[in-house]
């Protein structure tokens, strides 16, 4: 178990300002991401949209910085061998960054299906809503993810991944509303198979974010709780505090 | 959702190693029994209420700060504390069910049981045959057919046969720092012992020798119980199967080295290992 007053205590100072470097820039990483998020959440719901180029400058934004940190994983790892904690903290920022670079495709895909459905609106409006709320509860998963890696807190990790249940029924839902309006007048196939591939988007970004709040839970108390049974990671995280 | 399974074999793991899955002290046959050990130097506690059981063919390293205890405790182990006049032991220790602290214990041959290794290698100014022999002659073997086998076989043992076997009666001062080590575990594998503590063994040595000697610490441990004391966390790292974390004279945590050095219980201990401010 780690918290975050152990974080600057290395004697070496510049083990402490490279750990934090990591973090900084795993935050501002999720910075990005949460904005591309948003947008195409935003785009989905009111089929106004900044340009895909902005979009895909963005994603470039999120992929260098992937790689940039990785960079300074294997540097890191080579030149200060970190055991314990740090070796989990560095593991950890190693998996993030992992789901963070999907989380970022998945919201291009989910932008790219807006600006197509962009005429369909008013026409299956709650499957709209629907979808735009379900968008609206991964931003949250994602938020909360984020900030329970950054205050390496694993009851907000914990709460994140109960969540993802939540999403995966509300994902289901929208699955059934979709098929009626297909079964209703089958010229309606298009657009419903778009707005499929957008809230499978947002599905996805759900077991991201899911994801993230696991990697911090073995993080904070070296537990590895992936296909772990959410009973037992509540136990884990209880015994950790 | 699947509940983890430990018990999946995973292809390519170690032998003898359960599968990445922690080891447990409890599980293994103790060789070495620590039982409330006590030791002064004086009027100064070197070593508070020690409780340990090293276990039988592997390998335990002492690590912490300079004057933790750890090598006190490893000095132990063959009463090389006995040499020092104000050392006083309180405890039991036993090797193996016999308590070494019995007053009936002939020291000499308690030292033959428990071989060590010092930081600085020590060879003796003979040739390289005589070094490795010399604890066979002590024992009063004089026979050269049996010498000679008895010096091949530990030159072998301790990875050492190709590099000198055509300059076994040159002076063993004319060895390298590495090759020095190495013939002395060697001269200590002659007489076959069933523990061998190492105290600081490579920190002499440069990285290749290091690799060298550590090699053949894995190798050794199918023979012989190993307590090795280091300052260098990653050697202990990369050869011990247990660690024991030592601080002011006290045992703060002894677990499989794995979890010792990925989740330590203790924040002492995690400080330690990470490098950070007590």
């Amino acid at each position: 178990m780690i918290d975050k007053s152990s974080l600057g205590k290395h004697i070496s100072k510049e083990f402490n300002e490279e750990i934090e470097d990591l973090r900084e820039r795993v935050l501002s990483m999720g910075g990005i991401v949460e904005q591309l998020l948003s947008d195409a959440v935003e785009a989905l719901a009111s089929g106004r949209a900044p340009d895909l180029k902005e979009v895909k400058a963005e994603d470039r934004k999120v992929n260098t910085l992937e790689v940039s940190i990785d960079e300074s994983i294997a540097e890191l790892i080579a030149r200060r061998q970190p055991t314990a904690s740090d070796l989990r903290l560095v593991l950890t920022v190693s998996r993030i960054i992992v789901d963070l670079e999907r989380i970022g495709d998945e919201a291009k895909k989910v932008y790219k299906m807006a600006t197509r459905l962009t005429d369909a609106r008013g026409r299956h409006a709650d499957a709209f809503t629907e979808a735009e709320n379900l968008g609206l509860h991964v931003q949250k998963m994602l938020r909360g993810a984020l900030d329970g890696f950054a205050r390496m807190d694993p009851e907000a990790a914990l709460r994140v991944a109960r969540e993802d249940d939540k999403v995966d029924r509300e994902h289901e839902e929208i699955i059934r509303l979709n098929m009626t309006y297909m079964l209703e007048d089958a010229r309606n196939i298009k657009r419903a198979v778009d707005l499929m591939w957008a809230v499978r988007a947002l599905e996805r970004i759900g077991d991201h974010a899911r994801n993230i709040g696991e990697h911090t839970i073995y993080m904070v108390t070296g537990q590895d709780v992936r296909y772990v049974d959410i009973a037992r990671v509540e136990e884990i995280v209880r015994d950790a505090q | 959702m699947v509940e983890q399974s430990p018990q999946v074999p995973m292809p390519g793991s170690r032998p003898g190693l359960s599968n990445g899955e922690m080891r447990s002290l409890s599980d293994e046959d103790p060789c070495i029994e620590v039982r409330n050990l006590n030791l002064f130097y004086g009027e100064s506690q070197a070593l508070k209420n020690i409780n340990l059981k090293i276990p039988r063919g592997r390998v335990t390293a002492f690590i912490g700060p300079s004057g933790c205890g750890k090598s006190t405790l490893l000095r132990c182990f063959n009463r090389m504390n006995d040499l020092v006049d104000s050392c006083r032991v309180e405890g039991l220790i036993r090797i193996d069910e016999d308590d070494i602290y019995d007053k009936r214990v002939d020291v000499a041959a308690l030292r033959r049981r428990v071989g060590m290794v010092f930081q600085k290698p020590n060879p003796f100014p003979k040739s390289i045959f005589e070094n490795v022999a010399y604890g066979l002659r002590l024992q009063g073997v004089n026979d050269k057919r049996v010498l000679s086998e008895a010096v091949e076989k530990a030159l072998r043992g301790a990875a050492l046969w190709d590099e000198v076997k055509d300059r076994l009666d040159d002076n063993a001062f004319g060895m390298s720092g590495g090759q020095q080590q190495r013939l002395v575990i060697a001269r200590a594998i002659a007489i076959e012992p069933e523990v061998m503590l190492l105290d600081e063994p490579c920190s002499a040595l440069d990285p290749i020798s290091t690799a060298k000697v550590e090699e053949l610490i894995t190798e050794l441990k199918k023979k012989y119980t190993i307590v090795i004391v280091t300052h260098n966390m990653q050697q202990a790292a990369r050869v011990s199967d247990y660690t024991a974390y030592l601080y002011l004279g006290e045992v703060v945590e002894f677990d499989d080295t794995r979890r010792i050095f990925t989740n330590p219980k203790q924040k002492e201990t995690e400080d330690y290992i990470t490098g950070r401010f007590g």
